[in-house]
This record gives structure tokens, sequence and C-alpha cells, in this order.
């Protein structure tokens, strides 16, 4: 068994672990630090259940190693609120039914959140093609894309002086 | 404002969007084992030695389970559609002497983490001796194809048989008779989580307790009760977080009894957490029907006769669903139609590939796409307008209640009311039928393929027979509801929480539920065939009212007034006109015990309700499409759904429900299936081969009328069930539109999906017979 230290930041927070050099990402947050927020759809990238942000990209965290992320920073669904309060994305999932069984949620969330702040006013077809490469079984996606047009506009009104 | 009706933001949200929702995978204990099952990668071969030498000698492997640890363990018996002499083709947890499907359990391994235990299935060594293998239901019951369970004799585990009148007299006196072979693939639920459990035993107390149960744990409690010989009593069934049910998770399978029975034995807690490519081989699959189905008009297109033979592939064991799945196309194939002589016969056969059960919609989308299909067929050969000849056959709502002449599920099929013309009218308003037209005229002329379809569909909802509910105020003043019904992600928390809030005078914010735990509510039948609301909600009604009765029982005799004096606020009860004199529910609650000499004790109660028959909701898909004749890809421009529920508890879950609903139906019309070889080798065992639909596919618009025109007489609140209808019209209204829009090049549609390269071919082949 091949181990590794790895020194992270993770949804701000720094920390140090010892990993085998096999372990997923995924698995790394799930188990090691028991985020488990994070899901895992399909473990062969397709999915999108266990999208992650790392460095502020939205990556799949199934077809990463834990090992990888020596020095990188990393931002889970646990990382979103703040506190009790939702942030507006989140809201707006709550506000326009963007969710059923919530099992691809997280990875809608970040994808989206990922989106939002590269673009923060898309259109319909930029919501669409960003969640293109995520599934879920449940919503038929269309509160989905809503959701995020509607979180787009409230950050944008909540910026506005 | 009442709570029933409204659009109320649903309680289970909160965790959910912030992951603090546990599903299966996310439970913990100290001391955690992790199990993998060794599955067979062949199709059909005899079992021979199975050698865990290897396997055991690696680090961190505690266990290798086979057939022959088991003992005399029994087979997974139907909870549904059983059939006497089925019971030989009943599947068992592991494999003895034969393995009859790739993915068949073979062993089970377990270790102190899930990379371990797949380390060692790497290095386990089984000998098999293959066997030839079916894998196409129509080549099995050929003579001389390979038999797969000797007992059954051939591979025909059962035919099932449905009579109304005299359907070949009647077809032999039809002015016009259209016959077609029509059929749909092989496919499935495939919820984004996969299935996981995680069972604990308590060698002082003898208490076995499971985690990650769905949809069925009273039921599934009894069951794993009985095979592993355990007292009922000393079994706890505990549901987590659904990542998606649509009727594939919950069910019985082999892994439910290998997970406790390991933990049980090794002293040790055990969980076992499926992967996709094993929920791919090794859930239910569904839905692959072939039909000959052939159906007779008179002078004035008025239906006389419907016949249809269909054979329904089971795969190599029949699972808990039994044969209900063509039980329930038999018996709504007729759908919203008026037809006096029908027969089916149902050949249910078994082939060498994973077994079946039942998926949205069961035995619906198949047959819904049969009729619909024919009836655009028919009205071709007929030279009327397709809308027409439904409007012509459609049973009237001074007809209801109306026997269809079939029967599934133990009871006659009764439709309770309806209004199918409405139904139709309302989907056509919504897609904007007539501009629609125009608009495929004017595209038409520019050389584009544009079609329009629609497919009717009548589904079944709130499958009794019974469900509880036990409605508490505790001593702190919270309203708790304890349902039988379990989640599958619907949202049931929130519609069960608001019918008991108009009941109590309380937001349903304020509410808590607790189901799918068999410690916490005793007695359940659980969360599908769209039963939630008909038959869950009543039952949570009519505890609310028995607890409404006693909180003014008790506040009038602590506040010394007459009930009728008494006015129930937020929480609280207090006498007309006199806010101060005034009791809470804390109050009451306490008081309650035992409370006035002539009630029973306690501020609870709890109600069995009960659903002799079965309600029939109803509505009709309307499609507008576009093909692509040179590649063969379908997109969906516009499409529409109108659903008579009788009354939505809460519009914003039901038009979820419709939505995500249609997404599987596109799923199915389009792009998934299940495809195996001939040696009966599964080949979609990824997302990559089984194509999921993404936002890409979905249509461009999508309009959804919730009708709620008639409401059942069979429960007090009148509502339905929305949880299929969404699905089951979607293959026929697609195929109809694909159909519509390939008219000009004479392409015929007789089968699902219809993928880009099977239409591609079917283009081509009627441009070459051309
Ligand atoms: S779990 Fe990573 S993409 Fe599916
Ligand atoms: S909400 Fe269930 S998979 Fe998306």
């Amino acid at each position: 068994m091949i181990e590794r230290t790895v020194r992270v930041t993770v949804n701000g927070r720094r920390v140090e672990k010892t990993v085998e050099v096999r372990k997923t990402l995924a698995d790394f947050l799930r188990d090691d630090l028991d985020l488990t927020g994070t899901h895992l759809g399909c473990e062969h990238g397709v999915c999108g259940a266990c999208t992650v942000i790392v460095d502020g990209a939205a990556v799949r965290s199934c077809l990463l190693f834990a090992a990888q992320m020596d020095g990188h920073e990393i931002e889970t669904v646990e990382g979103l609120a703040n506190g009790e309060t939702l942030d507006p994305l989140q809201e707006a999932f709550r506000e326009h039914h963007g969710l059923q069984c919530g099992f691809c949620t997280p990875g809608f969330l970040m994808t989206l959140t990922c989106l939002l702040r590269e673009c923060p006013n898309p259109s319909d077809a930029q919501v669409r093609e960003a969640i293109s490469g995520n599934l879920c079984r449940c919503t038929g996606y269309r509160n989905i894309v809503t959701a995020a047009l509607t979180a787009a506009r409230s950050r944008a009104a909540s910026a506005r002086p | 404002m009442p709570a029933i009706g409204r659009s109320v933001r649903r309680l289970e949200d909160r965790r959910l969007l912030t992951g603090r929702g546990k599903y299966a995978a996310d439970f913990r204990l100290p001391g955690l084992l992790h199990g993998a099952v060794l599955r067979s990668p062949h199709a059909h071969a005899r079992l021979g030695e199975i050698r865990s030498k290897a396997a055991l000698a690696l680090p961190g492997v505690v266990a290798v389970v086979t057939f022959d640890d088991l003992g005399d363990v029994g087979r997974i018996p139907t909870r549904l559609g059983h059939q006497a002499g089925n019971v030989v083709c009943l599947q068992r947890p592991l494999a003895s002497e034969k393995v009859r499907y790739v993915g068949e359990p073979v062993a089970f391994v377990v270790a102190e983490s899930r990379y371990l235990a797949e380390d060692a299935l790497d290095v386990m060594e089984v000998d098999y001796e293959p066997l030839p293998a079916v894998a196409d239901a129509r080549r099995s019951v050929e003579a001389g194809t390979p038999v797969l369970h000797d007992a059954v004799g051939g591979n025909v585990a059962t035919t099932l048989h449905t009579r109304k009148g005299d359907a070949t007299a009647a077809m032999a006196a039809a002015h016009v008779r259209v016959r077609e072979r029509l059929a749909v693939q092989r496919h499935t639920g495939i919820p984004m989580e996969t299935r996981g459990l995680t069972a604990a035993f308590d060698a002082g107390t003898g208490m076995l307790r499971l985690w990650g149960v769905a949809k069925i744990p009273h039921f599934n409690r009894r069951v794993l009760a009985d095979l592993l010989g355990h007292p009922e009593h000393l079994i706890q069934f505990t549901e987590l977080e659904v990542g998606g049910g649509f009727g594939v998770r919950g069910e019985f399978y082999p892994e439910d009894f290998l997970v406790p029975w390991s933990a049980k034995r090794l002293g040790r807690p055990v969980q076992w957490i499926e992967d996709r490519r094993e929920h791919l081989m090794a859930a239910n699959h569904s839905r692959q029907q072939y039909h000959d189905v052939e159906i007779g008009f008179d002078r004035d297109g008025r239906i006389v006769a419907l016949v249809d033979h269909f054979m329904v592939d089971l795969g190599g064991y029949i699972r808990t669903h039994g044969v209900v799945v063509p039980e329930l196309t038999a018996a709504l194939l007729p759908g919203p139609y008026r037809i006096p002589h029908y027969t089916a016969e149902a050949r249910c056969v078994l082939t060498n590939k994973t077994p079946t059960g039942t998926y949205r919609g069961p035995g619906r989308y198949e047959g819904t796409f049969v009729r619909e299909r024919l009836m655009d067929i028919a009205a071709r050969k007929l030279g009327v307008d397709p809308l027409e000849l439904r409007r012509r056959n459609f049973i009237t709502p001074d007809e209801m209640p109306y026997d269809v002449g079939g029967g599934a599920l133990a009871q006659r099929t009764v439709y309770d009311c309806g209004d199918y013309a409405s139904a139709l009218d309302k989907a056509l308003a919504a897609l904007d039928y007539e501009s629609a037209r125009r608009e495929q005229a004017e595209a038409r002329r520019q050389g584009r393929s544009i079609g329009i379809g629609v497919g009717f569909l009548v589904e079944k909802a709130g499958l009794g027979p019974w469900e509880y509910a036990r409605v508490e105020i505790d001593a702190t003043g919270h309203v708790v509801v304890y349902s039988g019904v379990a989640s599958v992600g619907q949202g049931i928390e929130t519609t069960l929480a608001q019918v008991c809030a108009d009941e109590l005078n309380v937001s349903p914010e304020k509410i808590t539920v607790v189901h799918g735990d068999s410690a916490r509510v005793p007695f359940g039948v659980g969360g599908f065939a769209s039963r939630g609301a008909s038959v869950a909600l009543p039952a949570a009604l009519e505890a609310a009212r028995k607890v409404r009765a006693k909180i003014f029982r008790v506040a009038s005799t602590l506040l010394e007034a007459a009930a009728d004096d008494l006015v129930l606020d937020d929480g609280a009860v207090h006498v007309r006109g006199v806010p101060d004199r005034r009791v809470t529910f804390r109050e009451l609650a306490r008081a309650a015990v035992p409370g006035p000499p002539d009630m029973e004790p306690g501020l609870y109660a709890a109600h069995f309700f009960e659903a002799p028959m079965m309600t029939y909701p109803y509505g009709c898909h309307a499609a507008v499409v576009e093909v692509d004749v040179a590649t063969g890809t379908v997109k969906i421009l516009k499409y529409a759904i109108a659903y008579d529920i009788g009354k939505a508890i809460n519009p914003m879950i039901v038009e979820g429900q419709l939505v995500g609903a249609l997404a599987q139906g596109i799923g199915g019309a389009l792009l998934e299936e299940l495809v195996y070889d001939e040696q009966g080798q599964l080949l979609t065992t990824t997302f990559m081969e089984y194509l999921v639909p993404t936002v890409m596919e979905m249509p461009e618009s999508t309009e959804v009328r919730i009708l709620e025109e008639t409401p059942t007489p069979l429960n007090p609140l009148g509502v339905k069930g929305a949880g299929e209808g969404g699905s089951s019209g979607c293959g026929a209204a697609v195929a109809n539109a694909v159909a519509d829009a390939l008219a000009p090049l004479g392409v015929s549609i007789t089968a699902l999906p219809l993928s880009p390269d099977r239409l591609s071919a079917l283009i081509r082949a009627a441009g070459d017979s051309r």
C-alpha cells in the first residue's frame, strides 16, 4: 500500500492527511473528511453527481486521486451555505423545486456555482450547456434551469448598490 | 390559507441542498466492514468449485460467503403477480449449481474496506462450465432452445389470459381489421443513487438493524425474517434518504439477504454499496415486450374487437414482481376506448438476462405505445383523422364506472371516473395544435420533416390494500405524522404535512414526518404504484381528524367550555371571543394523559385507510418533433401533457413529477436500451453505453396542464396519484409524431427506441424499397 501526505484546503479549512495513492478525491472527501454531500452516481465520469470545485474549476472528483490534490483548494456542497442561511442558488433550487430525491443536486449546485462565477448573467442556452454533463433522473431538468436563471438574477440584484 | 392545494415548498429540501442528507452510502458505524459481490461473467453455465483461498489470504479480507455457507436458504418470494407454478423460477440469494444471467451473485466478499473487498474479487477462482444461452425471448420459445429451469420444462413460465366477450367472432365480422407487430425495448429506472445497505447485529439483544431500506420496509422485514429464521420483532428497518426509486429500488434483492446474513454471522456491521456497472446488470430490468396485435372496426370506425398476443421477456429468474407487469399491460391495454370484445394472451418467457420488475408506469408505458401506435396506423388505413378516431371511441363520463373486462393485482379493472375527450382537448390546446399543424405544413414545404403525435393514456394509481398513519402531538406540543408509506424522493413528507396542517391549523413547516422506520411506525405498505397521494394521505387525514376531535375534547375540559365555543389557532385552542382563555398544544398533550374518562388517553390517533379499488388517472401527451433525415436524430420541439389527477395536493410537486417522468419517458422513446449480444453478454454497462437523457434531449418547451375535472369518489381527498402518467404516454406520443414526420418517406414505426442508428436504418430501408 503506497501512501502520500496531502495538504489541501477544503471549504476554507486546511487539512493534512495521509492517503493511499489509489484513493479517489471523492472517497477522500467522503471517507476521510466525512463530507458525504459529494455523491457518487457512476464513478466513471459521466453523471456529474461528484462534481466539486478545485481551484475555481468544476471537476469530477471520481476521476481524480486525492494524492494529486496536494496544495490545491477544494470546495464542496457543504461550503455553500452560510450556517443556516442558504446561498442564492440553493434558495432558488428550493423555491423552484429544482430537486426531488436530491442525489444529483450537489453536483448541479457545484457546476452552476462555477458557471455563475464565470458568467454572472447566463442565457438559458448557457445554463443548459453548463449542466449538459450532469444527469438528473427525477426533475426533467426544467426547474433546475429556472433555478439557475433566478439565482443569477437575484445575485445581480443584490450586487447592485 | 389552506395548505392543501398550495405549492408548499418542500420540507425535505434544506437538508438535501446543504449536503446533510444521509443516503445509503453516507451511513457510518464504528468497525464497519464492506462487502462486494462476485458476479457471474457467463449468461448460462454450470457452477463448479469456488475457491476462496487466495482472496482470504489478502490483508483485510474477513470472509467469503458462497451458497454452501448459507445452509438451507429459501428463494426470494414474490410480492405481487404470484403464480404458484413459478416458485421454481424464483431466485436464491446466491447461485447454486447454475448461473442464469451475467451479473448473478456467486459469492459475497467482506473486507475492511471497499477497495480491499474489490481486490479480493480479482483473485477469486470459480469453475464454470458454459452452457448455450438464449438472449432473445422470441427464440426462447422455439423448440430445441436451451432451457433455463428444468422444472419448468421449457422457457414459458406462465401464460396469462384476459377475455371479454367473443373477440374471435367480432373480429371475423369486422369491417376493417388492422394487425401489427409492435415492440418495446428492455430498459429500466436507473435512479441516480445506486442501491446500498448497511446491517448490524447486536448479539446481546439479538437485534438485527438495517439502514438504507426503501419502498416497502415492512414487507421486506417479514421476508428477511422468514429467510433468516430470525424473529420479526428483532429486526429493525430504517430508511435513509432515497436517491430515486422508480419501481427498481427497494424490492427484495439477493444482496438484501447477503448483507444482514453476513452482519449476523460475523458479528460486525457490514455495508454494501452497489456500483453503476453492477446496478445495470443486477437491479431489475423492465419493459421488454413483443406484441402481435389486431384491432377491428365497424363501418363507422367504432372498435368492435381487440386481440393481442404478446410476449414478455422476464430474464433468468422471476423476482418479487412475479408476472405483474404483463398483467398490468393486459388489464389496461384497452385504455380510454370502448371495446366490446377483447382478448389478450401474455406469454411470460425466461431468457438468460437480468431478471425484471417494474419501472414507472409498468406495463402501461408498453401497452400505451402499442394501443396508441395501433390507433394511428388504423386511422391511416381507415382514412380518418387520428384524433377523430379517438374521439369516436372514447368511453364517455356517463358510462362511468366502466368495467374494462380484465383485471390485475387481484382486482377487476373498473375505471372510477373520467372525461377523456376533455383531456384530449386540453392537451391539444396546450400544444396549440392548430398552429402546430400549420407550422408543420410550412416546414414540409421547406423540406423539413416535422411530425405531430398524441398518446392518450389511462393510468392506475392508489393500489391498496391499505395504509397506516398515526398523528401525534408530543409533550412539547409538536405535531408528528407517522406514516407507513416510504419515500422514493418525491416529496411525500411535504404532502403528508400539508393534509394534516389544515386539520390541526398549524403550518406544514412545523410538522415533523416520520416514515420508513419499522421501530417508529409499526405498520405500513410502502411507496409504490402512485399510492402515496391516494392511500397514504387519506390515512393521515383521517388520523389528523381523530386527533382534532381529541384536542377539542381535552380543551373543553380544561377550559370548561363547550367544544362548539372553542377555536383552534396556531398550536393552541381558545374560547371564542376570549383569547386569554387559551391552552397550548403542549398543555393539551400533557393533560391528555390520561385525559377525560371517556377518551382514549394521549393526544394521538392512528388510522388504517383501506383502498379496495384502484383509481384511474388519465391524460394525453402531445408532441411536435423534428427528424433530421440525414442522421436519424429526433428533436422534440414542443411537448404538452394534460393529466387528470382528481385533486392536486401540491401542484408544484405534481408538475415536478410529470416533467421528471416525462424525461424518463423520452429516454425510453429515444435513447435507453439494455443491449445484449447473442450469447447473453450485457453490452450497456456504463453511462457511456446506456444513455440517460440530459437537459439537451428535453423538449424546447413543455406545457403541463394538471386537470382536476374528475375527483375520484374513492377517497376523501379526491386525489388519484401523479407519479406515473408523465411517462406512460410518452413512447406513444413521440413514436406517433416521428411516424407522422416520416410518413411522406414511407417509414413505418413499430418499435422503440427511436435512436439515431435505428431510425436512420429505417429511413435508408424505406428509401431502398421505393
Ligand atoms: S460519480 Fe463522478 S461523474 Fe458520476
Ligand atoms: S433530483 Fe433525483 S436525480 Fe436529480
